[in-house]
């Protein structure tokens, strides 16, 4: 019983927004919202927890000013000391204003690649892997929410209907 | 509408009045003669800590001679030196003659006296240097402050006119915050004016290449004539001035006319309006951070230094929205302003701290790795004697604001804002500071009373004519087409 959900499908993202509001405030469990774009407050709308893509993305960006750090150190300081713009002094600090722009890069060639590879791990994405969303049109045009059913199928379809979608589904989930 | 709290009123009046007694005190107190300044080194080099301090102020000296006559060798060296005695004031066809008669005796006069003489004239050089840096001391802090304030309302005309450019529907219900502010302009732009044109008279010795005498001995300076000379450099301040002022005028009458009407007429005047002024804007701001700024240091340049002043005084004027926005929000009188709207000014104070941050270190660096001597100085000034201020700035606009407006959270807690908002603000004042004192006063710089007083004066004006503007109209442009978006605007 508890593997059937409905779809309900609609074809603007205020409707949808309204709606997800709506599904909320009756105590509905909404499983997932699948867009065709990024429908902006629809994470708050829905109840989902903060990110803490951020936080990483931080750590990322630390990693990545200490790898600079201790390259630009190894190659330019140690390995094969190098007069920098006519100031042969051999330190890395003093030399630092050269570096700043390395320094920099890498932070955020770190934070940003890591970060995306984080998002793909996160959201289980990964090259062949087969689509996720149950209809097609949600990849076009349509916005579908799925939502879980206990027992109330036949109130729940008169609740959405009345709440502007186009199309409502009962589904049976394997 | 909001009426202006007779405290604030009060306390705009105090820091006026505050404001005027210590400029005053700061004109009065500087030297009037090479006496005062020997009395004054004297008293110096006695005191516990004065024998360092005058040491580096020597070293200073040297420096900032081989930089003011760069080039030249030491006969013109000497011509200086005795024209500098000349009065300032004089008016200039009489200095011209005296420069004549000068350039054909002074040849026989340095070989002919001994080594002795030479001291001594060198040690009223020095006197006369230092007294110079002693009397613009005074003009300079309020030069600095003059400038600051009326820079920070253009900015938040420029952010208002990219406003309305992009046809932003988060900002409109902080339009006329923004108008509020920039009612300040016309006040600054004329003060500003009238300091402009008293250096012109050589009332105060902020741009030496003002100075007749300067620029005969200084062949790069003399160079430059064509550009820096004061008919010009006066009737390029006055078009930029007027300029700014004319778009501001015209915007906000047509944002007022919006209010009544029954079309957008208004709204795509002003569109077609603030397109126009910002193209006018980032060709005259350029211009005008080299006419009033970067030509103190005149034998020093940088070609992004228009973008940096800009940078600078940008984030201040987004800081200034921001706290006008808080303190009128916490009036109650802006009731659609939410914490979005806050949010997004935090945004703006961080992001362009690091833009600052980024110009800031551009020009340094560029600098710092060719190492080519008549640009290093102007970094070895700033580092060697105004080495606090220098690298307090950095602390204040980029390490500070990084670290405490990174977090989304802070970007909406109130206290926190009013503290970035007013480290920022001291951070970009004092950035000011290092860009016109070391030119004009050198080693002598210290933030005393000139300085504080300067600042509380132009403060005082400054909340009392924004204030009193905001009592003016109603604080939401009720008709502008995005203003219900605005007043929904939900991050």
């Amino acid at each position: 019983m508890s593997n059937k959900v409905i779809y309900a499908i609609y074809n603007d993202d205020d409707i949808l927004m309204d709606a997800v509001k709506k599904t909320r405030a009756a105590h509905h469990h909404i499983e997932e919202v699948f867009t065709p774009f990024p429908v902006h407050g629809l994470d708050k709308a829905m109840g989902i927890a903060p990110t803490r893509l951020a936080i990483c993305a931080f750590l990322y960006g630390c990693v990545g000013i200490s790898v600079a750090t201790a390259m630009m150190n190894y190659i330019m300081i140690q390995d094969w000391p190098q007069d920098i713009g006519g100031k042969p002094s051999f330190s890395y600090i003093e030399n630092m204003p050269a570096f700043v722009p390395i320094m920099f890069e890498l932070t955020v060639f770190f934070a940003a690649h890591l970060m995306v590879i984080t998002f793909y791990m996160r959201s289980k994405l990964w090259p062949f892997k087969e689509a996720e969303n149950p209809d097609v049109r949600t990849t076009d045009d349509h916005f579908l929410m799925e939502v879980a059913v206990n027992d109330n199928e036949e109130e729940l379809i008169s609740f959405f209907q009345s709440t502007g979608a186009v199309e409502v589904k009962v589904i049976d989930k394997h | 509408m909001y009426t202006f709290s007779s405290k604030l009123k009060t306390l705009s009046f105090i820091l006026m009045a505050v404001g005027v007694l210590g400029i005053g005190y700061g004109f009065l107190t500087a030297p009037k003669d090479i006496q005062d300044v020997e009395k004054l080194l004297a008293a110096e080099s006695h005191g516990g800590h004065g024998e360092a301090k005058h040491e580096a102020s020597t070293t200073a000296e040297s420096e900032h001679e081989s930089d003011a006559t760069h080039n030249l060798g030491s006969e013109e060296k000497n011509v200086e030196g005795s024209t500098a005695v000349v009065t300032p004031t004089g008016d200039s066809s009489k200095v011209d003659t005296a420069k004549v008669v000068e350039d054909v005796q002074i040849e026989p006069v340095v070989k002919k006296e001994g080594h002795v003489v030479s001291e001594e004239a060198d040690h009223t050089e020095h006197l006369n240097h230092v007294l110079h840096q002693l009397q613009n001391k005074p003009w300079s802090a309020l030069y600095v402050a003059c400038i600051f304030f009326m820079l920070v309302s253009l900015g938040v005309l420029v952010f208002y006119a990219i406003q309305q450019v992009a046809q932003a529907g988060w900002s409109p219900v902080l339009f006329r915050v923004m108008q509020g502010i920039t009612a300040y302009l016309p006040v600054g732009s004329v003060i500003f004016f009238i300091v402009l044109l008293l250096s012109g008279f050589h009332l105060n010795h902020l741009f030496i290449w003002l100075d007749p005498e300067v620029v005969a001995s200084d062949k790069l300076i003399a160079n430059k004539a064509g550009y820096l000379n004061f008919p010009f450099w006066i009737i390029r301040a006055a078009i930029f001035l007027i300029g700014w002022n004319l778009y501001r005028y015209y915007s906000r009458k047509n944002c007022l006319a919006q209010d009544e009407s029954n079309d957008n007429l208004n709204y795509k005047k002003n569109f077609k309006l603030s397109a126009m002024f910002l193209v006018f804007f980032i060709v005259s701001e350029s211009i005008m951070s080299w006419d009033w700024i970067m030509s103190i240091d005149p034998h020093w340049f940088s070609t992004l230094f228009g973008w940096y002043v800009f940078a600078s005084f940008f984030v201040s004027s987004i800081t200034t929205i921001a706290l006008v926005t808080l303190y009128l929000k916490a009036k109650g009188v802006l009731e659609h302003v939410n914490t979005s709207h806050i949010h997004d000014l935090a945004k703006f104070m961080f992001g362009f701290s690091i833009f600052w941050t980024y110009l800031w270190f551009s020009q340094y660096m560029l600098i710092w790795y060719a190492n080519i001597p008549e640009e290093v100085t102007y970094y070895i000034t700033r580092i060697e004697l105004y080495n606090l201020p220098f690298f307090g700035a950095v602390v204040m606009n980029f390490v500070f604001p990084l670290l405490i407006l990174i977090n989304t959270d802070f970007k909406r807690i109130t206290w926190v804002l009013v503290m970035a908002g007013v480290v920022i603000l001291g951070g970009h004042y004092i950035d000011f500071f290092n860009m016109i004192m070391p030119g004009t006063v050198g080693d002598r710089w210290f933030i005393g009373i000139s300085e504080i007083a300067s600042v509380l004066f132009f403060l005082g004006l400054f909340i009392y004519v924004v204030f009193t503007a905001m009592t003016k109209v109603p604080l939401l442009a009720k008709r502008n087409p995005f203003i219900e978006e605005s007043k929904h605007f939900h991050y």
